[in-house]
């Protein structure tokens, strides 16, 4: 085992496999084991497409991408799909099927661990609820352990949806705006159960956030995206206003983006001060 | 998709930028159906011309009375009943193929192409090889299996059984499949992506979102198996069929004594459909 649980040498990667739209452009990083970093920048800059990458969900064009001491995309596709439950990968959107309900939902963390058969019988009578309710406790949405997903809010999905990872026994985790759905009073409970789970198993957390002050305040190593390049990756003390001013003014429109008018950077950038906690 | 951005300067944004397309198509369509009905010699207005109205009335008037003798309604009760088993076990075994064949040909749940642009040759051409096996299946119509079967197995309803099996396992796995690639990739794509295997992921996540969907459908099927397997005993797979064969012949030659068969087993047809309608929309509504 190497001490890094990932180290990115000018990893690209493009869009679909694309040279010529390169969503991540020259990234090289090392990540600690027990680290917790958030990742910030405008919507577009390649945030989810980082996580991604780091999941093992995309494969990059060129560099190269060590995860646990393993170069995943020159093992066997099983031998990669192994190391991928090692890792837990949170979506901005919850992917949870409308009539599944929350308890089903969230053991689905375990599945990597389980036989077909202990999935099979778990679809009929749920194997150990007592695990999905401890998962939903720390978001306070433990009594809606047996609501189908369709009759939640918006911000009672996202939470389940970060329940499944806690009932997970991943050693990484990868959180992609977890907060999009909340207010601020639960934006901070939330966050704040996640860092405390995942100092609890002693597990790297990577979490893409837009609430710059909230992340400079809880994490202690924050990475700055523009434009899929990493701007800055400092410890949250030396992060700057300036440098925050940086990643999110305005830049030129390029030719790919004949949306300027439409840019869905734009509506998000009043959040910025609504959100300060 | 909107692919040329000139097309998007601001005078021209209010207007919509695929109109061409669906006049175009919808022009397509009229000039294909045109020729197709003269190929068809389609003349609907023959049928009503005073000769052929009038072999049509004498057609449909000796179909009265049906034939109600006690007798012959236990007959068609039983055959019904025959008919009924046959569509139920077809559907049985097809589905026993037709469930792992959708499994391995929806690229729903492959993981050799998670994170790439394709997937893996191997895996690209078994669920290619397996797609072309389920076309020739959907090819043969299942009245022609049952034709080729009675040959090998003889007269009676396990031909009738097996032609539901073949034809169905065909149409069953591609539209399975077809169900499974329309839920939402979203779901189960993040199970893949945290290292769940391909039939976990089909429990948890496509199962919950097409279940009702997948019910059904093949709720339907078995109503379509039950009309296939009326009309296979006419080949000599078993059931119904087989009583409309003679009765028809009997009919052409004018034996008609005691009221007319033919309209008997018709109406039992429609009693058939009917109820397995009724018994497929009750399924339905306990699935919401």
């Amino acid at each position: 085992m190497s001490m890094f649980d990932y180290s990115l040498d000018h990893v690209s990667v493009g869009l679909n496999s694309d040279l010529n739209k390169l969503v991540l452009k020259d990234i090289s990083i090392e990540i600690k084991q027990g680290e917790q970093i958030a990742v910030i920048g405008k919507s577009g800059a390649g945030k989810t497409t980082f996580l991604e990458t780091l999941a093992l969900a995309n494969m990059p064009i060129s560099g190269q991408l060590k995860v646990l001491g393993y170069f995943p995309w020159r093992l066997s596709d099983l031998a990669r799909h192994k190391l991928r439950s090692s890792l837990f990968l949170t979506p901005q959107h919850p992917p949870l099927p409308p009539r599944q309900r929350v308890i089903t939902s969230v053991l689905s963390g375990c599945l990597p661990q389980w036989s077909l058969w202990k999935a099979l019988c778990s679809l009929f009578y749920p194997k150990d609820s007592a695990h999905a309710f401890a998962a939903l406790k720390p978001f306070v949405i433990e009594d809606k352990i047996f609501t189908r997903v369709d009759r939640l809010s918006g911000g009672e999905r996202q939470r389940v949806s970060l329940a499944r990872m806690l009932a997970s026994n991943a050693k990484i985790l990868l959180v992609d705006e977890p907060l999009s759905a909340l207010d601020p009073a639960l934006s901070n409970m939330v966050l704040n159960a996640i860092l405390q789970e995942a100092k609890k198993r002693n597990a790297t957390l990577i979490c893409s956030l837009h609430q710059t002050e909230l992340a400079c305040s809880v994490f202690p190593r924050i990475i700055g995206m523009l434009d899929g390049k990493i701007l800055f990756d400092l410890p949250k003390v030396e992060v700057t206003q300036d440098l925050i001013a940086l990643l999110y003014q305005q830049t030129p429109a390029q030719d790919d983006t004949a949306f300027a008018g439409f840019d869905i950077s734009q509506p998000k950038l009043p959040q910025l001060d609504g959100n300060l906690c | 998709m909107i692919k040329n951005h000139q097309n998007l300067k601001p005078e021209n944004l209010h207007r919509d930028p695929t109109w061409r397309h669906r006049v175009s198509i919808s022009l397509l369509i009229i000039l294909t159906i045109y020729p197709l009905l003269t190929a068809t010699q389609f003349k609907p207005w023959a049928l009503f011309d005073y000769q052929s109205a009038q072999a049509t009335w004498q057609f449909l008037a000796s179909f009265v009375p049906p034939k109600t003798s006690l007798e012959f309604l236990v007959e068609l009760a039983k055959a019904a009943w025959l008919t009924i088993a046959i569509a139920t076990c077809g559907m049985f075994m097809s589905l026993l193929l037709a469930i792992p064949l959708a499994l391995i040909i929806t690229n729903h749940f492959s993981i050799s192409s998670l994170g790439k642009s394709r997937m893996a040759y191997f895996p690209f051409w078994v669920r290619q090889f397996l797609r072309w096996v389920l076309v020739i299946l959907r090819s043969i119509p299942e009245l022609v299996f049952a034709l080729l079967i009675v040959r090998i197995v003889g007269l009676g309803p396990t031909a009738g059984v097996l032609a539901i099996m073949l034809a169905y396992t065909g149409m069953l796995a591609k539209v399975y499949a077809e169900i499974l690639e329309s839920s939402d990739r979203h779901c189960s794509n993040t199970l893949l992506k945290n290292g769940v295997s391909r039939l976990h992921t089909f429990l948890y996540s496509a199962l919950p979102q097409c279940g009702p969907e997948l019910v059904s459908y093949t709720i339907y099927r078995w109503e379509c198996a039950i009309r296939s397997a009326s009309v296979m005993g006419m080949v000599g797979a078993g059931g119904l069929g087989q009583y409309l064969d003679g009765s028809i012949k009997m009919m052409a030659g004018g034996a008609m004594s005691t009221g007319n068969e033919v309209s008997t087993i018709l109406l039992v047809f429609v009693l058939l459909v009917a109820c397995a309608d009724y018994v497929s929309s009750w399924l339905r509504k306990s699935l919401e």
